[in-house]
């Protein structure tokens, strides 16, 4: 997109910003992000973002560390080199299983825990060397600032803006 | 009235805080200078840390003959340490995973500090099995990699190996549970870092982390995933330490009761060294505003639970080693034999500060005291030293034969390493301290207004 102006708006209440979103939600205008310096329950739902998957990777995550933990355990200790060890039967995975349900259980949480992680900061684009992208650093101090595109709306917007609250509003050219 | 908390609950935070009170209170230590007081304990703790390089350096160059071990007694300080200093990083996250899973917000104020001491203690316990090898440079041997002697694979049956997976599992999954909650804090230090260093150095740690709607959802489930991943992960660490002398036939460690048992005598160490060093922090870094009394005494009602836990099965067994008859029975660690034999000292030890000690806790006025909470962890830290020490050395001092009996006494490298260990762990807690937000202050905003002291007046003066 070319050069466009946007509007912030800042909040110093996660209550009011809370009501801000779903006022300006129901005035029709689309909010294009909200900075908080802590997780305010239920703005998500009111900005009308979808509902993360992230648990249902960690889940898939978990029966791959399951997976590899059974091939690996079979492979070795079954197919490739088995050893009489204290009388264990190594000549079938399943009657030796019991002893391997700590190694299961380990690369289950291993797996699911990582590579959720790893899909985290993917998907959420954050990682060392990362510049950050909130527009004023008092986010992540106390104050809650909302992103709202303008369409020659200057004005509407301002006064919807100010009746919900903001303690500032500042338009700037965002590219 | 989103934020509604019942008025009986005692607040969490004290005093009258706004949501800038709090960064400025977390982001102080940290842009301050250090004062004398620190930089005593960290040059006592460095030259501990140094002596015990020292040692294993001493020990790596000449062998595993510079300890007190014998053909007899293999294992003794080294695994009492190890198992001592896993057994203390329990807490960190049961704290941050447990108690989130129950909703206590009162974790908020001392998870950050607890996790920390999780990872600290595990990198010391990690050095022990390390140097007990003898040639750490063969480490990667307990990895599942086909070697140069044929494909002959590491041993999936021994609990030996179960540990190594246990441990780094914890290890890591601890770590990035850990460095995901600081994002949003280093976020903060970042932003209001003055010095072009510091900025470029927060910046760094704190992955670039913005504070969109979005994140802060996917931040709040990934927590949740991980505190449901950490809580079976931390149960499953000390029960497989306990495996390790469980599924021996030793008398004295083969026993059925010791995965549970280990289990809450870690809860137990942890939450002791927790309040060991929160006693202390609380009061160099002015904190005392958000870890309250009322922290203290819930870690310290942890503490009788998790502690009664251990009392029972330390009268299990010394019941269970009389009951059976067996001679070879008398000389586990908690019975009459090793009460009354030239171990007495440790048992007794053991009795003193890890049974009696702590039932001072079910005073009110004792288990709401900072002085005396901070004087109890210590005696149970100590307790719980002894505790491995017991089920070690006494065990293995006395086998079935008499020609086998040998009392282990721990040379100069033995205690060095242990005291090198204790330096290098607050080496890295001082460092902590000074650099890292000690307090989860984005999650300690979101309680603010439901348990805050100043609010929860409020509140109540509206009502009536």
């Amino acid at each position: 997109m070319s050069s466009s102006k946007v509007i912030h708006a800042f909040y110093n209440d996660d209550e009011v910003v809370l009501d801000a979103v779903k006022k300006v939600k129901a005035a029709n205008h689309h909010i294009e992000e909200v900075f908080c310096p802590f997780p305010v329950h239920g703005l998500d739902k009111a900005m009308g973002l979808a509902p993360t998957r992230i648990a249902i990777t960690s889940f898939m995550y978990g029966i791959t560390g399951l997976s590899i933990a059974i091939w690996l355990t079979y492979y070795t200790m079954i197919a490739d080199w088995p050893q009489d060890i204290g009388g264990k039967p190594s000549f079938s995975w399943a009657e030796n299983m019991p002893a391997f349900v700590p190694i299961m259980f380990e690369l289950t949480v291993f797996f699911a825990a990582h590579l959720m992680v790893i899909t985290f900061y993917m998907r959420s684009r954050i990682w060392p060397f990362k510049a950050a992208e909130n527009p004023d650093p008092r986010t992540t101090d106390d104050h809650f600032l909302m992103e709202i595109e303008l369409h020659d709306n200057e004005e509407e917007l301002t006064t919807l803006l100010n009746e919900t609250g903001a303690v500032e509003i500042n338009v700037v050219d965002k590219h | 009235m989103s934020h509604y908390e019942a008025p009986i609950r005692e607040p969490l935070i004290l005093g009258h805080k706004s949501y800038h009170d709090i960064t400025e209170d977390i982001a102080k230590p940290i842009e301050g200078k250090a004062n004398k007081n620190w930089y005593i304990a960290f040059y006592i703790s460095l030259s501990a840390m140094l002596w015990g390089f020292g040692c294993i350096f001493y020990t790596v160059g000449t062998g595993i003959g510079v300890w007190g071990l014998s053909k007899n007694i293999g294992w003794a300080w080294d695994i009492t340490n190890f198992v001592w200093w896993v057994g203390i990083g329990h807490a960190g996250t049961l704290i941050s995973a447990v108690l989130l899973l129950f909703r206590q917000k009162w974790r908020m104020a001392i998870n950050r500090s607890a996790e920390a001491m999780t990872i600290f203690a595990v990198f010391q316990a990690g050095l022990f099995p390390i140097i007990h090898m003898g040639r750490p440079w063969n480490g990667y041997w307990v990895l599942p990699i086909p070697n140069q002697f044929g494909s002959l694979w590491v041993n999936f049956n021994s609990p030996l190996l179960w540990d190594v997976f246990a441990i780094s599992t914890y290890l890591s999954v601890s770590l990035v549970f850990w460095w995901t909650g600081l994002l949003p804090d280093f976020a903060m230090i970042r932003d209001r870092a003055v010095k072009p260093f510091q900025k470029k150095i927060y910046s760094l740690l704190s992955f670039g982390w913005s504070g969109r709607a979005k994140d802060w959802q996917r931040f709040e489930e990934v927590s949740l995933v991980l505190a449901g991943l950490a809580t079976p992960l931390v149960l499953s660490v000390h029960t497989i330490v306990s495996m390790d002398f469980a599924t021996s036939i030793n008398p004295g460690w083969h026993s059925t009761i010791f995965p549970p048992y280990f289990v809450a005598g870690a809860i137990f160490s942890g939450f002791a060294m927790v309040q060991t060093l929160l006693g202390i922090m609380r009061k160099v870094t002015n904190l005392e505003a958000y870890i309250t009394r009322l922290h203290v005494e819930y870690m310290n009602i942890v503490i009788i639970l998790t502690g009664g836990i251990v009392a029972v099965a330390y009268a299990t067994e010394f019941f269970i080693a009389w009951y059976t008859g067996s001679q070879y029975e008398d000389y586990t660690y908690l019975s009459v034999g090793s009460a009354t034999g030239p171990y007495a000292w440790a048992f007794w030890s053991l009795i003193i500060f890890n049974i009696l000690t702590p039932q001072l806790l079910w005073i009110k006025k004792i288990r709401r005291s900072f002085i005396w909470s901070f004087l109890i962890s210590i005696a149970i830290n100590i307790g719980m030293w002894f505790e491995r020490f017991d089920i070690i050395a006494i065990v293995l001092s006395k086998g079935h034969l008499p020609s086998t009996w040998w009392r282990f006494e721990p040379t100069f490298v033995d205690v060095g390493i242990f005291i090198g260990t204790i330096g290098f762990f607050f080496v890295l807690f001082l460092l902590y301290a000074r650099t890292f937000p000690v307090i989860a202050q984005a999650e300690v905003k979101t309680i603010l207004k439901s348990s805050g002291e100043s609010y929860k007046k409020l509140r109540d003066d509206n009502h009536e």
